[in-house]
């Protein structure tokens, strides 16, 4: 499914990476430890988190996600959204918690096989 | 994949202590560079893991240091040093969950324990080598086949 279509039907706010919302989203990942992702989260997941701070894109860059949606209503930095913005990464925000968006999240990915 | 020369490729980024905001753009330079060249997605995704979290080992934990990658058709190696403090323990810092962290780093997602055994599960071969007081270095290979 389409970021862009996951972004509608959650209702996500997009701070960033606007441009590249076509992407397709393979699966989801929920985690706040970056060693954790960086070690288990699949390409092209959209990876749900509460960690703000700008180190989030340069893993979620490594890592090759198709994009990060910051859960539980946190202020995201205007220079983590630049960050984002420059290196074309979609970064999406919710007020919903990780549970909520994940499990989402899951009905909408499995009820496209 | 192509191979342009025998010569190795060799990229050295330095790293300071501290510095959260170039935390991973070392590692990111090192898999643009490999991925210009053409390795397959697995080796670039396991270089990219051990060499960021190498990077981060520097950035938390040292006083600053830097991180080489040298790039040939059969290997990538990574080596990563930093002018100490140094580890009193490996054995013990390579353990799962083990971590110095302050508290404040681990709030931001770091120092959960996992660098060391996130590097030995990408590596080939690895190896710790620490003097207190006078820094680490760590050495990774990561082979390509």
């Amino acid at each position: 499914m389409k970021l862009s279509e996951i972004a509608r039907q959650l209702d996500l706010q997009v701070l960033a990476g606007e441009k590249e919302l076509e992407r397709e989203v393979s699966s989801g990942y929920c985690s706040d430890l970056l060693s954790d992702f960086m070690a288990n989260g699949p390409a092209r997941c959209l990876w749900l988190t509460l960690q703000t701070h700008i180190n989030v894109v340069a893993v979620a860059l490594l890592v090759g996600a198709a994009g990060v949606v910051i859960t539980g209503g946190r202020q995201v930095a205007p220079e983590v959204c630049r960050k984002a913005e420059a290196e074309g990464l979609p970064l999406l925000a919710t007020k919903y918690c990780t549970y909520e968006v994940a499990g989402q999240l899951y009905n909408l990915l499995q009820g496209e096989k | 994949m192509k191979r342009n020369s025998k010569q190795p490729l060799e990229i050295v980024i330095p790293i300071k202590m501290k510095d959260f905001k170039a935390g991973g753009d070392g590692a990111a330079r090192i898999k643009q560079v490999l991925q210009k060249i053409g390795f397959p997605p697995d080796i670039i995704r396991r270089v990219a893991i051990a060499a960021y979290e190498a990077e981060m080992n520097i950035v938390i934990n040292s006083l600053g240091g830097e991180i080489k990658a040298t790039v040939s058709t059969d290997v990538i190696t990574i080596i990563a040093r930093d002018y100490g403090p140094g580890i009193p323990d490996i054995e013990l810092a390579m353990q799962e969950g083990y971590s110095t962290a302050p508290r404040e780093i681990q709030e931001m997602g770091f120092g959960a324990g996992m660098g060391l055994p996130n590097i030995r599960r990408c590596a080939d071969r690895m190896t710790v080598e620490s003097k207190q007081g006078q820094g680490t270095t760590i050495t990774i290979e990561i082979y390509n086949r």
